[in-house]
């Protein structure tokens, strides 16, 4: 008989290790999954998980892992600040969408001035939208006490018809020829969010997700905020004890990860994606709670979990196009990878002993 | 213009999937588990109903599919929290973007084929929607009558009493997870099959977190979830019926509506129950944690 | 002689790194109560875990009558005749006192039935209960109430009490074992597990006594004096406490017209509250668990806030104030609740002081965290207070109770608070520990600081306290000094609640 007994502190060791075991499990049971599909296992684990690095098509695809784990890296920070603190922020992907609106908005309504403060003032606009919608949530659980995973959840639905509505209505292209979608940002200099250094992915997007992993480290290791949402997350009466309002908690951390959110969608929709569209989310609101997990919710594992979230984007584009694995494959993959990490995760909190029978 | 009669079948069909995985949810959360899966389970059932029916051409075997897979999945949220004890919001929502990859995964070679027809039950009503109606008051009597029903209480009220007093709390809510499965499965397919006859990928559209919203608003009763799901079924209704009039509000504003009423309700239902002196404490006492005995 | 209704023979259990029964033999007669004395971790509750099949023995047999009694749990355990009243988790708030006595029985019979006989059964017993009430409008002593019918619709052989006064006036534990007579005298063995003395010496037939595991003694209490009983129980003689050079001073703290709704609906209001605390003085506040002192603390730590001119220190009106801005002003608090109030248990020593001490030993300046200055000023206290722990480093939860206890008090005390209110200080800890903290207080309070202990030890009151005051459903009574005062005078004060007349009727 297997018994578990409960570690007197998480283990150090197994917190690192939990992830990669994550990982690899991942691709075991992903390479069955391709076999019994009729798929050569390796050949697509490869595939996914190595050509996009180091393939024959690497310098198309490199690009792409920053330009793909930038809105994950940028979300995962505040969604991990949010649940450090059991506050459980899952409608990132609506304040992503709000956010590439206000965003958007602000430079459709100038169109077609040229100024240096436009990008700047999206980006706020960007930051402003992602925090109003994730405030939401925050003021109906302040006030009333309504669960803010269902409502925040609630609102990406909302979120995602506002867009569609924008794209159809109001923020429709003039010059479109009646086709959906508002006019493209990346032909408007001032609005645009372009390649900073060429042939790297980088845009202001990537900057800004650097910005937060190290921000937001900053905050959870060296300030008494870090130190009070932690505390709440583990026992709320402590943290109350200490002098923290569990209203003010709610608020900063939906607040917090509702900006994030929202400057990502503005990065997305002035860059790589360039306009509003009804399809405006791609979901990176919700692979960003696997990244927030899947790097324990630590600002840099987040960096390494984005990266390797990315790239499995990137190689399942890639698996799609050389051997047909249909483009849900990553969303299988992403899924069984929070699985499986929330799995291993009981050998940092136990020790697993054999039963000794007298 | 409007005939009531027709606008009530349309309102009972339109609830059917939400009672289903609401009915579920709230045997689970009864036995203080908070499965946020049901999105998940959903699409799972309304996928592989839809490909049992299509396959042998009889629907009724569809349900049949649709309640073994979703038990089946949610048999991967069972293993994580009861035998793993990792965090339950985290599990359900890793059981959702699980399912919902693995739904559009394997429900490629399904698009664009259309579902057998359902035979009409007594009074011309569809057979699972009576189902569905006959299964609030038995959810009923099996919570509040039953002496498994009792246990099971007792476990989501306060787990170390009930495994003070030798029950299995591990078992007891295995058993509630595999049915608040097998009853999303179905609601699931109830979309598939029965409503829009055909296989797309995400068609449960959000179905499964509105349940959740639901057994909320029911405050953990049967009774509640039916209005909560009639409720629900109502504004969807009058929304097509808006839509449908050709009402001057654009269309992606009009299908809001279920989703901010949604909102609402779960607002005004905290809300009752944060400013009522004596109300309090619907919610099962031990939702949402895990029970680990040391022995 | 009577037969054994129970007998035990060296059972051992073992736990990771404890041995926490050892070769433990007694045996339980019919028609005896039956004590089994213990400190805090001396074994008792795993002892009767093994009786009632919650934990199975690592070795050793039990007997029940005449057969081997080995229970593989607790529904085993009640079919051969065994019943238990707990201490802590046993019933269901949101259930009614019939679903929660039908959890309780095997073959419970109909609703309308079962109804009937707990009507019949509790009134025979001189403790009426309403089936069909939910558990949480119930009073302490009537959810025990619940407990008890629920053992004796059972008829149980032999009837296990943890620690069953724990929440009780003393009025309502005389009308407990009252009860366990009647139980006693129609010839069901009693096993009364309990740490307080002088009811187990007023009521008890034979008393086991436990220490680290082990059965060291078995006596007749009703021959031995309290403080004899002690010394078998602890093993050697009790220090006693300097309570010298301590003189009252100026006002520091003054209570008035404190009054708070119930924070939930287990919660109690708080009406009324009026207190003053004098410089170099120990108020004592004393109340039966649940009567309105977690909340009494709330609101004088300023977890929770109060109308203002309700708190005020030296003159200063504090009662719209937070914690933090309190601390500051030098009114400290620690709660009774060590493990997840007073401190986060996944959190190091050094990271838990700063949940108080950040602004009065400036850890935390401008926001930014001086780690170093944490671990430092958690090396002091561990120093100062003998904490037995590896280091700062330490996970809170990684602590015993008695030296989280002598910790969290510390980093208190050590911030030279001028008002600092405590809440159970000693509870379930060590009787070492639990002196030490006390010493602790006194000291304090000699050196100028006002201290008020909340507690439910009535000897501990009277052992600290100038001046005592009972809470009683969220009233805070008339303080009368403790010189002169006795148990049974401090008794009368605590009741009147519980509905004490409902039951003698």
């Amino acid at each position: 008989m297997i018994r578990l007994v409960p570690r007197q502190s998480a283990s150090n060791g197994w917190q690192v290790a939990t992830p990669l075991l994550a990982v690899l499990a991942t691709m075991v049971m992903g390479g069955l999954l391709f076999a019994i599909m009729g798929y050569d296992p390796v050949a697509a684990i490869r595939t996914i998980f190595w050509d996009p690095l180091f393939g024959p098509a690497a310098s198309y695809s490199r690009p792409q892992l920053l330009v793909k784990a930038a809105p994950l890296i940028l979300i995962a920070s505040g969604l991990a600040v949010g649940f450090r603190a059991g506050i459980w922020n899952i409608g990132a992907e609506g304040q992503y969408i709000i956010g590439g609106i206000t965003g958007a908005a602000v430079a459709l309504a100038v169109y077609p001035l040229e100024a240096w403060w436009l990008f700047p003032a999206m980006v706020a606009a960007g930051l402003a939208g992602g925090w109003a919608w994730g405030m939401i949530p925050a003021l109906l659980r302040n006030w009333f006490g309504a669960s803010e995973i269902l409502v925040s959840l609630m609102l990406v639905y909302v979120a995602q018809r506002v867009a569609a509505w924008m794209a159809f209505g109001p923020m429709r292209n003039p010059e479109g020829m009646g086709f959906p979608g508002s006019r493209n940002l990346q032909q408007y200099p001032s609005a645009a969010n372009p390649e900073l250094i060429a042939g790297t992915g980088a845009h202001w997007g990537v900057v800004a997700a650097a910005l937060a992993v190290l921000a937001t480290w900053f905050l959870m290791s060296r300030h008494i905020r870090g130190f009070h949402i932690r505390a709440a997350g583990i026992a709320p009466r402590a943290a109350r004890f200490a002098g923290v309002r569990p209203q003010t908690l709610v608020a900063f951390c939906l607040g917090l990860s509702g900006a994030l959110a929202g400057a990502a969608g503005l990065f997305e929709v002035a860059g790589p994606a360039g306009q509003i569209t009804d399809k405006l989310g791609v979901g990176y609101g919700f692979t960003a709670i696997i990244v927030a997990f899947l790097g324990r919710l630590h600002p840099v594992g987040i960096l390494l979990a984005g990266l390797l979230l990315a790239l499995t984007y990137i190689g399942g584009e890639l698996a799609q196009l050389t051997m047909q694995l249909p483009a849900a494959t990553v969303q299988v993959f992403q899924g069984m990878l929070l699985f499986f990490l929330l799995g291993f995760d009981l050998l940092t909190r136990f020790q697993i002993r054999r039963r000794v029978s007298a | 213009m409007i005939d009531p009669l027709s606008v009530f079948l349309l309102l009972l069909s339109a609830s059917t999937p939400i009672l289903f995985a609401a009915l579920g949810e709230l045997v689970a959360e009864r036995a203080g588990v908070l499965n946020l899966g049901v999105e998940g389970m959903m699409i799972t059932g309304a996928l592989a109903g839809f490909a049992a029916a299509y396959a042998s051409g009889n629907p009724f075997l569809g349900f049949a599919a649709a309640a073994l897979a979703g038990a089946l999945i949610s048999f991967l949220f069972v293993v994580l929290t009861q035998v793993f004890l990792a965090n339950q919001v985290a599990s359900g929502l890793a059981l959702t973007l699980f399912g919902l990859g693995l739904a559009a995964m394997f429900g490629k070679p399904f698009e664009g084929v259309k579902a057998p027809p359902m035979p009409a039950g007594p009074l011309d009503i569809n057979w699972i929607v009576w189902l569905g109606l006959a299964m609030v008051p038995a959810v009923w009597w099996f919570l509040n009558r039953s002496r498994p029903g009792l246990i099971l209480r007792g476990v989501g009220e306060n787990h170390d009493a009930a495994h003070a007093l030798g029950y299995g709390v591990r078992a007891t809510r295995m058993a509630a997870i595999a049915f608040g499965g097998a009853m999303a499965g179905v609601g699931g397919a109830f979309i598939s099959i029965a409503t829009v006859l055909q296989w797309t990928e995400g068609m449960t559209a959000g179905a499964g977190w509105i349940a959740l919203a639901i057994v909320v608003f029911s405050r953990w009763t049967a009774p509640g979830v039916l209005a909560g799901a009639w409720l629900f079924g109502g504004v969807t209704v009058l929304q097509l019926r808006l839509q449908a009039a050709g009402v001057q509000v654009p269309v992606q504003l009009l299908s809001m509506a279920p989703y901010l009423a949604t909102i609402l309700v779960l607002v005004l239902i905290s809300a009752r129950q944060k400013f009522s002196r004596r109300g309090g404490g619907a919610a099962p006492g031990s939702l949402g944690l895990n029970f680990h005995a040391l022995r | 002689m009577t037969a054994n209704v129970f007998r035990a023979e060296r059972i051992g259990k073992s736990y990771p790194g404890v041995r926490a029964n050892d070769e433990v033999s007694f045996a339980v007669a019919a028609g005896e109560i039956h004590a089994l004395l213990g400190e805090n971790g001396a074994g008792k509750s795993t002892l009767v875990k093994m009786i009632y099949g919650l934990v199975r023995p690592d070795d050793g047999r039990m007997w029940l009558g005449d057969a081997l009694y080995a229970p593989t749990d607790p529904r085993a355990a009640r079919q051969s005749g065994v019943a238990m009243v707990f201490q802590h988790f046993s019933l269901f708030d949101a259930l009614t006192v019939a679903e929660n006595i039908a959890l309780g029985m095997e073959n419970p019979p109909p609703r309308r039935e079962l109804a009937a006989r707990i009507t019949q059964v509790s009134h025979d017993f001189g403790l009426p209960l309403n089936p069909g009430r939910r558990i949480v409008t119930l009073s302490a002593g009537e959810r025990q109430r619940v407990e008890i019918i629920r053992c004796l619709l059972q008829n149980p052989r032999l009837l296990i009490m943890d620690e069953p006064t724990s929440v009780l006036t003393p009025q309502e534990a005389e009308l407990l074992f009252a009860t366990l007579r009647k139980l006693a005298a129609k010839g069901t063995a009693i096993l009364y597990i309990s740490h307080k003395l002088e009811e187990i010496r007023a009521h008890c037939d034979r008393a086991t006594i436990l220490r680290h595991g082990r059965v060291v003694d078995s006596c007749d209490p009703r021959a031995h004096s309290a403080r004899e009983l002690a010394a078998m129980m602890v093993g050697g003689e009790m220090r006693a406490i300097d309570r010298s050079g301590r003189q009252a001073g100026e006002v520091l703290l003054k209570v008035q017209g404190l009054s708070q709704p119930a924070p939930s609906a287990e919660g109690t209001a708080l009406k009324e509250v009026a207190l003053t605390l004098r410089a170099g003085e120990i108020l004592g506040i004393g109340g039966v668990a649940g009567n309105g002192q977690e909340e009494l603390l709330a609101a004088l730590s300023g977890e929770v806030r109060s109308t203002p001119g309700t708190v005020l220190l030296d003159g200063r009106d504090l009662s719209t104030e937070g914690p933090e801005p309190r601390r500051i002003a030098g009114l400290l608090a620690a709660p009774e609740d060590r493990l997840g109030h007073a401190a986060v248990p996944d959190f190091s020593l050094a990271e838990n002081t700063l949940l108080t001490a950040g602004a009065r030993k400036g850890l935390v300046r401008g926001g930014l965290i001086d780690h170093g200055g944490a671990r430092a000023y958690a090396e002091a206290v561990i120093r100062d207070f003998d904490v037995r722990t590896p280091g700062p480093g330490a996970a809170a939860r990684a602590l015993s109770g008695g030296n989280l206890q002598k910790f969290v008090i510390g980093r208190e005390v050590m911030q030279d608070p001028r008002v600092l209110v405590v809440n159970q200080p000693t509870w379930g800890v060590d009787a070492g520990a639990a002196a030490a903290v006390r010493q602790s207080l006194l000291d304090l309070a000699r050196k100028g600081a006002g201290i008020i202990v909340i507690s439910q030890d009535l000897d501990e009151l009277l052992e600290l306290s100038d001046r005592f005051c009972a809470l009683n459903e969220g009233r805070l009574s008339n303080p009368l000094s403790t010189k002169g005062l006795t148990l049974d005078s401090i008794g009368l004060m605590l009741g009147g609640a519980h509905g004490m007349e409902e039951a003698r009727a």
